[in-house]
């Protein structure tokens, strides 16, 4: 006879199960579809466009794959990319997302429907949320405790389905490779699990090819190459070698390995650099350690021990000898410098300006942990430690996952991605365990009958015993008409029983977890739907008002200049403007030659007279600076400005010092305290032109310094304003040609202004009355 | 796994019968006057161990005649034919040129691959590995070692040429 605190539904266990498949699916697809719905903002409010910078380059590869075919993409050379250089795509980029989406669209067109390629890259984020959510559910599951297995599957389908932490890079139009790695990411490691417990090469081979599709999409395929090792190595350390880890990590690795490289941006990495050695020696590890099970198993133990030390020595000289042939040979590449950066904070700052100057690769502020997962942020901890409690090979997985992607997280603001799914998980374990014990609705029979102090059912035994000492006795005392007769020792079960006292927790909770998607949905909306191409204020009376500068001063690039015209600008543009403008640049987002980087960041630092021979050598038609002082527009290029001084310091230390664009009280300044250099450098020279005019003699306020600009006017002799646009957000200059009577720009400004009168008097009057 | 046990048995009749023969020829000469006792202890229990080694490796190699299936002795045949060839590609790679890299490298992956795949099998078959695996028959162990066979190999194609 089984007690119950409350009555549960009394169905057959066929119909029960039957049941709760059911609404397993419904569940699914419910999250499934908030999943995508809460990624909809940013279409909702502005309009069906690709959002920030790398996404733009996405969109352009996927048009070239979606118009020209697969082979036209895979050779594409892009000639307007890296003027003068020019950009071998095909070689340079992770091709998953492009193919991806090129298939949908093929796919999509071969039924006959006709969307366009535009719209399935805006969608693709979502969709692909979506089934993260799904390969977050059989991930949980496997890694979730006996009852409550499905139940966590969910929790966490859930979580990771509106988590902001992953939403940040997932929204519609976000078309980033993030947007498909998160899925790729979860289910690697469902079947990587799968495949340790069941030791089949089955599951280790789907292992690999989801690998090999990671690798396709995202440089973050890293995180899995020594995620995996170092799980394996783990379970070695602990003593729990079995063939079925051999079989897994075997045959994931060796199909893998040769996989990964098939990729043309990869190529022969996994075999030169160190950071593929790990999961190159534990599957040399493995391997050994698999033959020396094998010999154990055949020879008694003594024998065994003369063999393995004689085996020891003779491997140890190998090993030392192989490390030595290589290191001297120099056939292992040392450490990349943004893996460096991962271990020491400080060192991308010093050594690699370029990399630290992009704001995702900054260490993560402490307030976005809460803003980006709020409540799971203390329901992780406990989940890990669920886990501890029953460390089975899935759990120590978790463990090492959850380690290692908090220190990531804490190094690098884009790595709260990885964070995230993890974060989820173990939050779902957490709240599936509480949910599992308050809702269970069976009430243990104590061993002896006296010693129930269940509170509600037997009133009869209630009075028969008192509960001073029971923490859970007040549901008895409520009920005790009884006497308190003391007792020593009676034997009970402990826990919670109690129907109020079940509910306490579950309300709790349960209020905590709908806190937690208005939480998401408020940060969705505020925080992370905004396309930054297109920008949003608020009027005075609420209505809203759209800032559509860039887009504006693109369309008139793109109509107003010749096709073949150059455009110069800082690299964060480069993308938009051949996406948007279609035309060429100098520099774009792939960031791959500093050098280059470092020459925008100088001509753009030093006075206009350095600068105007370097533009003409690099046959620089138009320059383009994003300014925000008159809007308040918070990121524009004045704001980036030290970053090109300090990358242009690094080529060129002699010729730019950042010393210098401080004042001597170490200030940062643009107004009338802005030291000389500051002031004639091109780049203060193109955001301030004729600033002061607008304000027609009153205090000129730069409204995102919140400084004055002094009345001065601002000559610019080699540079000829082109365009600006609306909220001034874009200006763009034209670089003049040199002068057709050989003189150079100043004195032949000077000359058209009439500034030189000491002799042409005239000629210059007559100058300036026909202009 | 049987290759190395191959190869080390072969190598083990000549050392240990040159190691007996030294050993008899120092007990009876005595051409050095000055043996301290010390030293010929050393020596005594260097050759004991040397003695337990081979013997451990008689016994491994007996043992392993006596307890394995007939079919696992095919799937060690295999085994120690890839892993010739592959020692013969690495050798080829270090000594000779490695001018052709992705094809040395398809060569030396698909023998690396298959190694590990018929180890696998190896294991999943083996009646010993009863419980290490209950969800794998012989013959799903057989269909997965098909499988990964078939994707090892069409990577590998991509690297011809």
């Amino acid at each position: 006879m089984v007690n119950y605190a409350y009555q549960p539904p009394g169905y057959s266990a066929a119909t029960s199960a039957t049941m709760s498949a059911f609404l397993r699916t419904i569940i699914l697809c419910l999250i499934a579809a908030a999943a995508m719905a809460s990624r909809e903002f940013a279409v909702v409010r502005f309009e069906s466009i690709i959002h920030e910078f790398d996404p733009w380059f996405n969109f352009r590869a996927t048009r070239v794959l979606a118009k020209d075919g697969f082979y036209e993409f895979w050779n594409w050379f892009d000639p307007t990319a890296w003027y003068p250089l020019g950009r071998v795509v095909g070689g340079t980029l992770y091709p998953g997302l492009m193919v991806t989406s090129g298939l949908i669209w093929k796919a999509l067109h071969t039924l006959s429907i006709p969307v366009d390629i535009r719209e399935v890259c805006v969608q693709l984020a979502p969709l692909f949320s979506g089934l993260t959510a799904f390969a977050t559910y059989l991930f949980a599951r496997e890694v979730g405790n006996g009852a409550s297995k499905e139940a966590t599957g969910l929790w966490a389908a859930l979580f990771i389905g509106i988590a902001p932490g992953y939403i940040s890079r997932s929204v519609a139009g976000s078309y980033d490779n993030e947007a498909i790695a998160i899925f790729i990411l979860m289910s690697t490691f469902y079947l990587w699990l799968k495949a340790v417990k069941t030791g089949s090469v089955a599951w280790g081979g789907v292992t690999a090819l989801f690998y090999f599709y990671m690798v396709a999409a995202w440089g973050g395929y890293a995180f899995i190459t020594n995620m995996l090792p170092l799980h394996v190595f783990v379970l070695l350390c602990m003593g729990r070698y079995t063939s079925r880890l051999y079989v897994a990590y075997s045959s994931f690795y060796a199909i893998g390995t040769l996989a990964s490289m098939q990729v043309p941006f990869v190529g022969f990495l996994p075999l030169l650099t160190s950071e593929h050695m790990s999961s190159l020696g534990v599957f040399g590890l493995l391997q050994i350690v698999a033959f020396v099970q094998l010999v154990r198993s055949h020879i008694p133990a003594k024998q065994f021990k003369v063999l393995l030390r004689a085996a020891l020595a003779v491997g140890a000289l190998l090993a030392f000898g192989a490390l030595w042939f290589m290191t001297k040979s120099g056939k292992i590449a040392p450490w990349t410098g943004r893996f460096y950066s991962l271990w020491d904070t400080g060192y991308a700052r010093i050594h690699l300006p370029l990399v630290s100057s992009v704001s995702e690769h900054q260490p993560t502020a402490w307030p976005s942990f809460y803003f980006d997962l709020q409540f799971l942020v203390y329901l992780f901890p406990a989940g890990v430690y669920i886990c501890f409690r029953e460390l089975r090979d899935e759990h120590v997985f978790v463990i090492i996952y959850s380690v290692l992607a908090s220190y990531f997280a804490g190094v690098m603001v884009r790595l709260m991605l990885t964070l995230t799914p993890v974060v989820c998980v173990s939050g779902a374990v957490a709240i599936s365990s509480i949910f599992e014990t308050y809702l269970d609705p069976v009430v243990p029979e104590p061993p002896t009958p006296v010693g129930a102090i269940v509170a509600d059912t037997p009133i009869s035994d209630a009075e028969a015993l008192s509960t001073p000492s029971s923490k859970k006795g007040k549901k008895a005392a409520s009920s005790g008409t009884s006497s308190p007769t003391p007792r020593k020792k009676r034997s009970f079960v402990p826990g919670i029983f109690g129907l109020d006292s079940r509910v306490a927790p579950l309300l709790a909770f349960t209020m905590m977890a709908g806190l937690f998607v208005l939480h998401c949905t408020w940060v969705t909306s505020t925080a992370y739907s905004s396309p930054s191409v297109v920008l949003a204020s608020r009027n005075q009376d609420g209505s809203q008002n759209i800032i559509d500068d860039f887009r504006e001063a693109y369309y008139w690039l793109r109509q107003n200049t010749k096709e073949d015209a150059k455009i110069m600008s800082w690299w964060d543009y480069g993308y938009q403007i051949a996406g948007f403008a279609d035309r060429t640049t100098l520099v774009d987002n792939n960031t791959w030659n500093n050098t280059h980087i470092a020459m925008v960041g100088k001509t753009m630092s030093v006075s206009e007279e350095v600068a105007y021979p370097i533009l003409r050598q690099h046959d620089v038609d138009y320059v383009l600076v994003i300014f925000g002082g008159l809007l308040g527009f918070s990121g524009d290029d004045i704001n980036k400005f030290l970053w090109m001084v300090r990358i242009s310091e690094g080529i060129w230390p002699e010729e730019v010092s950042e010393q210098k664009y401080f004042t001597s009280r170490g200030e940062y300044k643009v107004d009338g305290d802005a030291t000389e250099t500051m002031k004639n450098s091109l780049m203060y020279k193109m955001s301030y032109y004729r600033f002061a005019e607008l304000y027609g003699g009153g205090p000129a306020q730069d409204r995102v310094r919140q400084q004055i600009i002094p009345n001065t006017p601002i000559q610019l002799d080699t540079l000829e304003e082109a365009f600006t646009s609306e909220n001034w957000i874009v200006r763009i200059y034209a670089v003049k040609k040199e002068d057709p009577l050989g003189r150079d720009h100043k004195s032949a400004n000077a000359f058209a202004n009439g500034k030189r009168k000491k002799r042409v008097k005239t000629a210059g009057k007559k100058k300036r009355s026909s202009a | 796994m049987a290759p190395k046990r191959v190869v080390s048995r072969s190598t083990a009749d000549s050392p240990s019968a040159v190691a007996a023969a030294a050993s008899s020829s120092a007990s009876t000469s005595k051409p050095a006057p000055v043996i301290s006792p010390s030293a010929i202890a050393k020596k005594q229990s260097v050759v004991s161990t040397n003695a337990g080694f081979f013997s451990s490796l008689n016994g491994l190699w007996s043992s392993y005649l006596d307890t394995t299936p007939k079919n696992l002795k095919l799937l060690d045949s295999l085994q120690l034919f890839l892993m010739l060839t592959g020692i013969a590609q690495f050798v080829y790679c270090l000594t000779i040129t490695n001018y052709p890299f992705n094809a040395f490298l398809g060569g030396f992956s698909a023998t690396v691959g298959q190694f590990v795949l018929t180890a696998s099998l190896r294991s999943q078959v083996n009646p010993a590995n009863k419980e290490v695996f209950p969800t794998i028959s012989p013959e799903r162990a057989f269909a997965d070692f098909v499988f990964g066979s078939l994707i090892l190999h069409f990577f590998v194609y991509n690297y011809l040429g």
